[in-house]
């Protein structure tokens, strides 16, 4: 997802295991309880959620550059604003979540400059080219409506910042999915051309959308702890798979072709069967080698390097104003 | 490198609100600055007719230990709730 | 062509152009809560573009919207000020020509409030609530990147005295504007020279920059002749509907 294979700091341990201290932590959260920013917490837990919450929050504001990449090509003047809007709502929630870690003890522009220096990462998705009107549309329905459904159930996670920051964030992101659908409907129906820009678009983002949700949980060895503290709501292939059963009439709707040939309606599990998307691309891109990644941090380091003088200058002009005598004001 | 803006806490009063209520927080320079910004992130979506913003260091919460002592005692004080009174239905609405 | 229809596109020209610029800086300003104030700019500058370019349209009765008057005509028809057509250049380059602009384009929108035309006076009206606080926002950012430091207002002054030269241009009438003044439709430019004169001064003044003395200004926005830059902003801006043309979006 936006926070795909965060390591978890500490193995799970049984109750036998844990300190008196590690143990009551453990009972609040199995009561529900909200743990907040003062409460005593395990240094691991600390630890895994600024790098989960980092992660995500640095995939909101990477997520900006693909869909800010046609802004200033949006073919009318509603779509522009529509865009710029959502665009804008990826800041906010960018700050939003930088916010909610920086109560567990680190500074946003601490964690903006681990991003920089590759310390940390962000989701593999908007490391994709968006390459024609239609990929706006396709992001919007297919890797929007992947997030939601991560998202929706982090806002009952343990940790009370961050599960009042998905609050916000899911309110204001419900027409993201939706202004997507739209766009999708908009070319399927409009000119040939169009069609085959939405089919295009959905044959590049199905399976980078599926790989949102992370390595199968029989590979993914940090979900098991994650899921006990309740940072983790949901296994990656349950979501997946809620996706995809989803999705699926969504593009028949459109009267568009997923392109997976072993898609098909399973009766007995009451879902759908689908192909796994190719692991070893999802690794590569996850090391830097997808089409996008070496222009997406370069886009984010010019305008963190290109905006220091005036973090620098406003910060100044703060420190004198604050100097001046009061009877000066 | 540039040196880090101080954190503030964002309080907004909307149409209906009765009071302030803590939206989130932001990084700003200087106190007008936070105001503005506050306007800009937390109130895009028609939310607000007043802001406060504080810096984040300047706020004073209870300890997490101080929850029995500071909380329980109004826990017991029922008669401050309106469902505590079992008003007759021939009453009507009150 | 019929005043009323000039002074639709001067004004949703001019606001299309800026609010296009300043949606190039989506994703790419110094910190997160300015990416979101430039964008309530950009947004607001394009809703506005909507209202005034629907009201072209509607003057003209030919039958264009806003969306074929903002796609589908070449640079020659534009009729935006020179100054909001200038590249983004740095972060205090975008400040100052949005200080500039908004100082004149809120006094603008007041006289316009008045207007004897009940449509523009109702959009000037809407209007004049949200330029108000761009005004209050850039030049809030002005004296802050002004009187920040040394390098800070190295760059401010280099922005003023780049810009500078193509900021007289809104005050320099023609006929048009003429004719729009005797019927109370819309101010004489010149008529709000002394109010924005007051505003940049007293900012600049708290910004401890310097006015500069020059009085040359560049001219051609109203009359359709712009400079390079046009051209290459709306070959980007206007390319899905000239590549496809006919079709939905």
């Amino acid at each position: 997802m936006y926070a795909q294979m965060v390591r978890s700091t500490g193995t799970l341990k049984s109750r036998a295991e844990m300190t008196p201290e590690e143990a009551a932590f453990q009972d609040r959260i199995d009561r529900g309880e909200r743990i907040e920013p003062q409460d005593w917490m395990p240094e691991g837990y600390r630890r895994t959620l600024i790098r989960q919450i980092g992660q995500h929050a640095h995939s909101e504001v990477v997520g900006q550059l693909p869909e800010g990449n046609w802004i200033t090509r949006a073919p009318t003047l509603e779509r522009k604003a529509i865009l710029i809007a959502k665009v804008q709502d990826e800041a906010g929630h960018g700050l939003y979540l930088y916010a909610a870690a920086e109560t567990l003890g680190v500074s946003r522009d601490a964690l903006i400059e681990d991003l920089l220096a590759g310390r940390m990462k962000y989701s593999s998705i908007f490391n994709y080219p968006t390459l024609t009107w239609a990929d706006i549309g396709a992001i919007g329905w297919l890797v929007d409506g992947a997030a939601i459904m991560n998202q929706v159930p982090l806002q009952r996670t343990s940790y009370g910042p961050y599960a009042r920051a998905m609050v916000r964030i899911c309110k204001e992101e419900s027409f993201h999915q939706r202004q997507g659908y739209a766009i999708m409907m908009k070319m399927a129906r409009g000119t040939p051309e169009q069609r085959e820009m939405a089919q295009d678009a959905l044959n590049r983002f199905w399976f980078p959308a599926l790989m949102m949700f992370g390595p199968s949980d029989r590979d993914s060895v940090h979900s098991a702890q994650s899921m006990a503290w309740r940072i983790k709501i949901n296994s990656n292939d349950e979501l997946r798979q809620k996706f995809v059963d989803q999705t699926v009439p969504q593009a028949e709707f459109l009267g568009l072709t997923i392109p997976d040939p072993e898609l098909r309606w399973n009766e007995a599990k009451g879902g759908y069967d689908f192909s796994e998307p190719d692991w070893a691309e999802f690794h590569e891109v996850l090391r830097g080698n997808g089409p996008c990644n070496a222009d997406r941090m370069a886009a984010r380091r010019k305008a963190w390097d290109e905006g220091a003088w005036v973090r620098e200058a406003l910060a100044a002009h703060a420190a004198k104003r604050a100097a001046r005598p009061v009877a000066a004001e | 490198m540039a040196k880090d803006w101080p954190l503030w806490e964002v309080f907004v009063r909307g149409a209906h609100g009765a009071g302030h209520r803590h939206v989130g927080s932001l990084h700003a320079p200087d106190a007008e600055m936070a105001l503005k910004n506050a306007r800009d992130v937390y109130t895009r979506r028609n939310e607000g007719v007043s802001i406060w913003v504080v810096p984040s260091a300047a706020i004073t919460a209870s300890a997490p230990g101080d929850k029995g002592p500071l909380f329980d005692p109004a826990n017991s004080k029922v008669y401050r709730h309106p469902t505590f009174y079992d008003i007759p239905d021939d009453v009507g609405h009150m | 062509m019929a005043p009323l229809f000039e002074l639709c596109l001067r004004m949703g020209d001019s606001t299309l152009i800026l609010g296009q610029r300043l949606s190039e800086w989506c994703g790419h300003a110094p910190v997160l809560e300015e990416d979101i104030a430039l964008a309530n700019v950009a947004l607001d500058l394009i809703g506005q573009t909507q209202m005034w370019l629907g009201l072209a349209g509607e003057v003209e009765g030919q039958g264009r919207d806003a969306d074929a008057l903002a796609f589908r005509r070449d640079a020659g028809a534009f009729r935006n000020l020179l100054l909001v057509e200038r590249p983004n250049g740095d972060f205090g380059h975008t400040i100052m020509r949005q200080f500039l602009f908004d100082a004149w384009h809120l006094p603008m929108l007041r006289a316009l409030a008045g207007s004897s035309e009940p449509r523009v006076a109702a959009i000037a009206q809407k209007a004049e609530r949200e330029v108000a606080y761009h005004l209050e926002r850039s030049a809030g950012l002005v004296i802050r990147l002004g009187d920040g430091t040394g390098e800070s207002r190295a760059r401010m002054q280099a922005a003023l005295d780049a810009l500078w030269p193509w900021a007289g241009e809104m005050f320099a009438g023609d006929g048009v504007d003429a004719a729009l003044a005797a019927g109370e439709i819309a101010p004489d430019p010149a008529r709000l020279r002394p109010a924005w004169d007051g505003t940049v001064d007293a900012v600049l003044a708290e910004a401890t920059l310097a006015r500069p003395a020059g009085s040359f200004f560049h001219r051609g926005g109203r009359a359709g002749r712009h400079t390079e830059h046009l051209g290459h902003l709306l070959a980007e801006m206007q390319f899905l509907q000239r590549a496809y043309p006919g079709a939905a979006w």
